[in-house]
């Protein structure tokens, strides 16, 4: 067995602190933040001790009373989907979700290489709150370093007696596996990854059930949590879900993680405020992003990953508040921003993210299968300046086989464009589908003409069209 | 012919039992013979399937699905560049241009000696480092053709801290006897864990 220390491992860059108070980054700053000493130094492990000497009951009920909100994309409170496991079925899992591979999603990936015993002590906290007897840490595959930080750190805490039988001496007792992927987006989806965990192809399950937390991993009741949800238990209690619902808005407490990339002066990953921190502060704010790269305009920004419906500058002072971005047209998913400036090719830009979504379909459903495939093809040809008048449409028309009716997107009041609000309907079992279209619906809706210029003087009748003529 | 080294045997049955079921070690035991040879073989998937108890079809179903797991040799150091929205937005085209160029090959070749394969790859959680690409899954950052060139030559000459391909965590995960709980099946667990006290919390 190899039992190479951590020290040679490079530093994983891209976070930069800012005014927010910290608190699942707190010990990003040190350079020996992965280690078991570090986190015992800084208060690591005292909310599980704290949970330990209340009941299990209490420690889901503080959680629940936190409104923390799943931090992995949909947004739903930790703290109510643990409370839907029936009753009296037995075993119950937890499968920690770290196959973190949305579009501009960079948080989950810091978490496990700078701070492991944070995720695994929350790991811990909710197995005890929950009555969960077994633990499964899935890893994205294409995360060598995360994969060694966590390893290291689940050694140390097994050595330590954090882990495994009787911890702390209680007669709490759960071991918690460290499980790789192996190359899959669509795996994120929470009954793909119990698929993949199973030994399976990674597809998504048919809903219902809605929830894993009744019929998940081998068929119990099973929570799938994301890893910055997870690495926010110990903090929740060590001060209490009153110091954690004290920062940000009632209905979105604490802070998140947000990943800012693309044409920004200063892209990086940053704690902010929940609720109420808005993007106009992130992107131009001074201790944030400082503006757009060598001050020019803001084009668009994708405000939650790549499955997000875009905004544009008429956007930038709503809040990292769902009930205000739904509304207006898109989500806040994963805490990811992708930034476009003035320069950029908007149609070439919504093709980076249609063909990741076309390549990552599993195949199950067939308008994700086909329709994402088709989708790439086409706009491709359009990007190319081989496309034509009739390929716009035909866009939206395979779009709408994915997502029938209205399909959000954002207010563009010069244009006289009202919002379509969040969510869209769908065809598929899981979001890729819709995803692959969401790039395309947005730009065709708010830069209409940068589609039209590439296919201006193509328009030439089609196959199709001519035979519906004769 | 056995296909696992006697080391890695022993591994592969750790590893198995820390699952309640054996098929859930599928992944891990494939990514364990491919750290092995480089790449998955047939003799690698037909015995997987006897450790896990299942075909070799239904390994080859899993396998087939993950991208990571290369069905035919590939280079000691698999270079992919990501080709998604940040990196896209910063420069990915034009270093994946001057990496084609650079190593002779096209997106998804390998070059003759062996040493590289080139991959156009997805978003790789690094995306405020753009443009980024990975080496056997290890990350460079906000990477220009020079750095490019620069890498190429310290991985040409082993001047690198890069295991070769199928090599990922270079840690394993070590749970010492008298600690592990051991798996949890659901045939063999019928009732609360002791910890929530309950009535049905009997052991």
């Amino acid at each position: 067995m190899n039992e190479m220390t951590g020290t040679a491992i490079p530093h994983a860059p891209g976070f930069i602190a800012n005014k927010t108070p910290r608190i699942v980054t707190s010990r990003f700053d040190y350079e020996d933040s992965h280690t078991l000493t570090r986190y015992e130094a800084t208060g690591g492990y005292e909310g599980l001790k704290k949970a330990l000497r209340r009941t299990p009951e209490e420690v889901h009920n503080e959680v629940r009373d936190a409104t923390l909100l799943g931090r992995g994309g949909a947004g739903f409170p930790a703290g109510v989907k643990w409370g839907f496991c029936p009753p009296e079925v037995w075993p119950r899992y937890l499968v920690v979700n770290g196959d973190e591979s949305e579009p501009g999603t960079y948080k989950d990936r810091l978490l496990m290489e700078l701070d492991p015993h944070q995720l695994i002590e929350g790991c811990l906290i909710a197995c005890y709150a929950v009555g969960l007897s077994q633990c499964f840490l899935y890893v994205r595959g294409e995360m060598a370093v995360a994969q060694e930080r966590v390893a290291q750190a689940l050694n140390e805490a097994y050595a330590a007696g954090y882990i495994g039988k009787n911890i702390q001496d209680s007669d709490f007792s759960v071991d918690i596996i460290l499980h790789w992927g192996a190359g899959a987006y669509v795996v994120g989806e929470e009954t793909a990854l119990i698929e993949s965990l199973e030994g399976n192809r990674g597809m998504p399950r048919l809903k219902p059930p809605y929830f894993p937390a009744s019929i998940g991993l081998y068929g119990q009741p099973t929570i799938v949590n994301n890893v910055e949800t997870l690495s926010n238990l110990p903090w929740i209690l060590e001060h209490g879900a009153g110091a954690f619902t004290a920062i940000g808005t009632e209905s979105s407490p604490g802070t998140r993680m947000v990943a800012v990339s693309g044409h920004v002066k200063r892209p990086g990953v940053y704690e902010i405020v929940n609720g109420t921190t808005t993007f106009r502060d992130l992107l131009y704010g001074s201790d944030m992003c400082g503006g757009i790269r060598d001050d020019n305009q803001l084009k668009a920004f994708v405000p939650g990953g790549g499955s997000a419906p875009w905004f544009t500058a008429d956007q930038l002072d709503l809040p990292f508040e769902a009930s205000q971005v739904g509304p207006q047209g898109s989500m806040l998913g994963s805490g990811a921003i992708m930034v476009m400036d003035e320069t950029t090719d908007i149609p070439a830009a919504a093709l980076t993210l249609t063909k990741f979504y076309a390549h990552e379909s599993c195949g199950k459903c067939v308008p994700c299968r086909e329709g994402g495939t088709w989708l790439e093809q086409i706009l491709r040809r359009v990007v190319e300046g081989r496309g034509t008048t009739r390929d716009l449409e035909l866009l939206i028309e395979v779009g709408e086989t994915i997502c029938p009716g209205d399909f959000p997107h954002a207010a563009v009041p010069s244009k006289g464009i009202e919002a379509v609000p969040f969510p869209y309907r769908m065809t598929t079992i899981c979001f890729v589908g819709p995803s692959a279209f969401a790039p395309i619906h947005s730009a065709l809706t708010l830069f209409r003409e940068e589609f039209e210029a590439k296919v201006a003087g193509n328009d030439y009748p089609t196959m199709i069209e001519v035979a519906v003529d004769v | 012919m056995k296909f696992f080294t006697d080391e890695n045997s022993e591994l592969a049955r750790e590893m198995i039992e820390r699952y309640p079921k054996a098929r859930s070690a599928m992944i891990p035991l494939l990514h364990l013979a491919q750290e092995q040879e480089g790449w998955i073989t047939d003799e690698a998937m037909t015995e997987i399937a006897e450790l896990v108890g299942t075909t070799s079809a239904e390994v080859l179903g899993t396998c087939s699905f993950y991208e990571m797991f290369k069905r035919k040799p590939v280079g000691k150091y698999v270079i992919n560049i990501c080709t998604t929205m940040s990196c896209a937005l910063m420069g990915a085209g034009d270093l994946m241009k001057h990496a084609e160029s650079r190593l002779g090959v096209k997106s998804g070749g390998s070059t003759s000696d062996g040493m590289f394969t080139l991959e156009g790859a997805e978003c790789q959680a690094a995306c405020t480092e753009a443009p980024c690409l990975q080496v056997n899954y290890r990350h460079q950052y906000r990477v220009t053709a020079d750095q490019f060139d620069q890498l190429i030559e310290e991985l040409a000459s082993a001047d690198h801290d890069v295991p070769q391909h199928g090599v990922l965590s270079r840690i394993r995960q070590h749970i010492p006897e008298d600690r592990f709980v051991g798996p949890t099946p659901p045939e063999e667990v019928v009732s609360a864990p002791i910890w929530l006290g309950t009535d049905s919390g009997e052991k």
